[in-house]
């Protein structure tokens, strides 16, 4: 046969991606078994917090002035944070995904570190960097800017700690999207800066809002870099994991309280913005 | 104002040279990994090739040779690309998406949209301005698509088999709308459909392991074949006539019966086509059905694959060396080529 | 109940010599060895290492198990029922949250004091050399959080000397404020005596006078569920006797 009809028969189908699907899955039953204990696992310890969570006094206790403090300041930092991991990660994961040039893995491997570090180790390298005594702080001291036991602190800690998120499920979302709406774009006269503005990025943008709010509940939680980098003083370091670290030293039932408030305001960040990727339209389907 | 290419790349083992004109459409056909998609890359500057030179016009699209390393980024060359699939920007509606080359040009919105909205009426698909790119057909988004490349008003349009991923019903239409908007219009065509390079081009070039292997107008390539594989895709039966109301009237005075595709005006030039293996072949005339039964004087017979092929007249047919030998087929022969109405094609020429 | 308590601090008392001399001189027998665990208070570390393998040249064949913590992580763990033997806290109010859970046995003694001393880098950079230079503008201060014990004391010399601290941070550890110090981000940071000559060359000591208005006091008992008190009371011995006094003394630490 000539490749004519071979290469006609292809059929283009409009897939519908039907979320109530109640057709076959695939999934064995035993899955399901170890799936219920894998959530179990996980939603079992932060019943026991709820449990322990001294009702009676649970306003007081997050109402306090160094809770509010705290959480305020936790927010605060989280969110500049995050705007300093995508203004950051945004970049980098471009050239990680787009780019190849000598040392990428070795550049991939090191911006994903602070994955796998202990965050205190995280902690002690800022210091070193960004310390009075350290690499870059002796010269920032010199230009007037002190970083040590400051809110900057902080969100340098934070975004330490917060960015390979950013960057990993950016750079995934960039190379499940590929180059060939960019091609397109570039053979329509778009200059690269004009792709990434209007295409590239569209394209991500669940990937990208995925990955800020995975920066921002990380930003919230962070611990051990904060505390070794930034200090601890109310208002100015101590956001509300270290207020809970330090309360629990005399108020196990503050430290519970406040904990269920982290809580509360991770899963609201990332259930209300971490939605299910919408489904792509059939276009962006098999290539 | 001539199109010229020269360029070489040995990790694709490419290496080709063309020239186009003004208003020249040219088909490249060639097997599959034969170096058609890179020849479009390199025209579009989404490869580098490793040495030659390129020319639109004007512009020096990229000059690698002797030291020069020229080359114009994808954005400054002018060459609207047109893949298989449609790709549309699934984030903007069909008109933003059409609307984008001219914005990249650098027009304002209002006459950007203006832009846009012309060249979706030139494609007949104004009624999906406002639709998103996942609510249209293969078909509609196709069309959405050439509006798009289009609209960036290309010195040199790249079509990369834009048909090859549509339902069988949506590539006729699509086919007449290419034939209009090419006319006048500075084109490349990969197709592996001889009617696409029928219709749409001037001119046919082969290409086979990176090379240039056949080039010459379509018509000519497709009946004296010289490359094996122009001889694979000349295999299909073609009678140019003039269309009637019920098919077409060849040029040598046979009646054929069809079902004439949208758009065959009767009295216009057309084209019949059919495959051989539609053809039956019987020793005496059918009668009463509704079939073409054209009387051949047999040429000469050969093997072809696992059939037989027969050819007679100009036309040809493939039967099973049983039925071959059954009926004592022998050049010289006159016999009957049977070919069901609803097998042949008839498309404007 | 109070009867009850008297009598079981006396019949406490007795358990605790006879443990301390069957610990001395009977011989261990062959089968297996006896273990001894020691919750103690991350001050103490180098002392009741020290001290711990003392016990263990005196008493062949048998293991000391040491944890060091804060205190009141020490504390929760025990009332979690965390298998301990001993406790050594390193304020009274950790000891006074468990004895009133009733939770250890008898009395708790008290077998070392500590003050505070001000930390700085070896160079000085802000020349530090009184309690009140540390509240010259400029002077970064690192201090424990009024929440942890070394905290607390510091609030205590502040009120007794109406000097009041601006610190730039508030830690929640010793070893927190300690690590400001040697890694030069802070001028000056204020810990205990102990923790100072604990950190050597890093750091240098600066004593002061008012240090005496909050002396920390650290008191040991044996832990009500140990299924090892002629054990526990044994190695308390050793703490509280003349060997454990030597090493706790070199190690800075004042009697109580």
């Amino acid at each position: 046969m000539t490749p004519v009809s071979a290469r006609r028969s292809k059929a283009w189908t409009v897939r519908k991606v039907n979320r109530r699907d109640t057709g076959y899955t695939g999934v064995p039953p035993w899955v399901f078994a170890l799936a219920a204990a894998g959530a179990l696992f996980v939603l079992l310890p932060l019943a026991a917090m709820v449990a322990k969570v001294n009702w009676g006094q649970f306003i007081p206790l997050i109402t306090s002035e160094a809770s509010l403090t705290a959480l305020g300041l936790s927010l605060r930092t989280s969110a500049t944070s995050t705007v300093l991991c995508i203004v950051l990660g945004v970049p980098l994961a471009l050239v990680l995904a787009r780019a190849s040039f000598p040392g990428q893995r070795l550049l991939r491997a090191f911006v994903l570190l602070p994955l796998v570090l202990p965050p205190v180790v995280g902690g002690i390298a800022l210091l070193y960097t960004f310390g009075r005594q350290g690499l870059l702080g002796r010269s920032l001291e010199l230009a007037g800017i002190q970083i040590a036991f400051s809110t900057t602190a902080v969100v340098l800690a934070q975004t330490f700690v917060a960015l390979p998120f950013l960057v990993v499920s950016l750079e995934g979302a960039l190379r499940t999207a590929g180059t060939k709406y960019e091609a397109v774009a570039a053979t329509l006269g778009a200059r690269p800066t004009t792709v990434l503005r209007r295409v590239s990025i569209p394209l991500v943008l669940p990937g990208l809002a995925s990955g800020a709010v995975l920066s921002f509940a990380r930003c919230l939680g962070e611990f051990g870099a904060t505390l070794t980098f930034a200090g601890s003083l109310q208002g100015v370091t101590r956001t509300l994991p270290l207020e809970i670290y330090l309360q629990r030293e005399t108020d196990a039932d503050a430290a519970v309280a406040l904990s269920l408030v982290l809580v509360a305001v991770a899963v609201a960040v990332v259930g209300l913005s971490y939605r299910r990727p919408r489904a792509q339209p059939a276009e962006a389907g098999p290539a | 104002m001539t199109f010229s290419l020269d360029a070489t790349l040995h990790a694709r083992n490419f290496d080709v040279g063309l020239t186009l004109g003004p208003a020249e459409t040219v088909a490249v056909l060639g097997p599959n990994g034969a170096g058609k998609s890179t020849l479009l890359g390199i025209i579009a500057g989404l490869l580098r090739p490793d040495s030659g030179h390129a020319v639109l016009g004007q512009k020096t699209l990229f000059m690698l040779d002797d030291g020069n390393r020229h080359f114009l980024p994808p954005h400054a060359r002018g060459t609207a690309l047109l893949a298989q699939e449609p790709l549309l920007f699934p984030h903007m509606t069909v008109l933003e998406n059409v609307a984008f080359g001219p914005r990249a040009a650098g027009a304002n919105r209002a006459s950007a949209l203006q832009t846009a909205r012309h060249w979706l009426a030139e494609v007949e698909a104004a009624e999906f301005a406002d639709r998103r790119p996942g609510q249209l057909s293969g078909g509609q988004a196709q069309r959405v698509a050439i509006a798009r490349a289009l609209a960036t008003d290309p010195e040199l349009l790249l079509l990369d088999e834009p048909m090859a991923a549509l339902d069988i019903h949506a590539a006729p239409m699509l086919r007449r709308l290419l034939k209009r908007v090419l006319a006048n219009r500075r084109a490349i065509i990969i197709t592996h459909d001889v009617l696409d390079a029928l219709m749409l081009a001037d001119r046919a070039i082969v290409i086979e392991g990176g090379r240039i292997t056949e080039e010459g107008p379509t018509r000519a390539v497709l009946e004296k074949p010289r490359s094996k594989f122009a001889a694979g895709l000349a295999g299909m039966n073609l009678l140019p006539g003039t269309i009637t109301g019920h098919g077409l009237t060849s040029d040598g005075g046979l009646d054929i019966t069809a079902h004439p595709e949208d758009g065959a005006v009767p009295g216009q030039d057309g084209v019949a086509v059919f495959s051989p293996t539609a053809v039956s072949v019987f020793l005496s005339a059918e009668h009463g059905s509704p079939r073409n039964s054209f009387a051949v004087t047999i040429t000469d017979l050969e093997p072809h694959g696992d059939q037989i092929r027969i050819h007679a007249d100009g036309l040809s047919a493939d039967i099973t060396p049983a039925a071959s030998a059954d009926l004592e087929l022998t050049s010289g022969m006159t016999v009957y080529f049977v070919i069901k109405a609803t097998a042949i094609a008839v498309y404007p020429a | 109940m109070s009867i009850n308590r008297v009598r079981v601090s006396a019949l406490l008392a007795a358990g605790t010599l006879a443990a301390g001399l069957s610990g001395c001189t009977a011989p261990n027998n062959a089968s297996g060895t006896r273990t001894v665990t020691v919750f103690a208070a991350a001050s103490l570390k180098a002392t009741f290492t020290r001290i711990a393998s003392e016990f263990k040249a005196a008493n062949p064949g048998t293991r000391v198990t040491l944890n060091f913590a804060g205190s009141s992580d020490l504390a929760t763990q025990i009332s979690q029922g965390a298998p301990a033997d001993v406790f050594a806290s390193a304020d009274a109010k950790n000891m006074a949250q468990l004895s009133d859970a009733e939770l250890i046995d008898g009395t708790a003694s008290n077998f070392a004091t500590n003050v505070l001393e001000i930390a700085v880098p070896q160079a000085n950079p802000a020349s530090i050399s009184s309690f009140a230079d540390l509240a010259k503008p400029g002077v970064k201060v690192v201090v424990c959080a009024p929440q942890v014990p070394c905290g607390s004391a510091t609030e205590t010399v502040e009120k007794a000397t109406g000097t009041t601290l601006k610190p730039v941070s508030e830690e929640s550890s010793v070893t927190d404020v300690l690590g400001k110090v040697t890694s030069g981000e802070a001028d000056a940071g204020l810990v205990y005596v102990t923790d100072v000559r604990n950190a050597g060359d890093k750091v240098k000591g600066i004593t002061f006078s008012e240090s005496d208005q909050a002396v920390n006091t650290y008191p040991i008992a044996t832990v009500g569920s140990s299924k090892n008190k002629e054990l526990a009371r044994a190695f308390i011995a050793m703490v509280t006797g003349s060997e454990g006094k030597k090493v706790l003394s070199d190690a800075g630490f004042g009697t109580p």
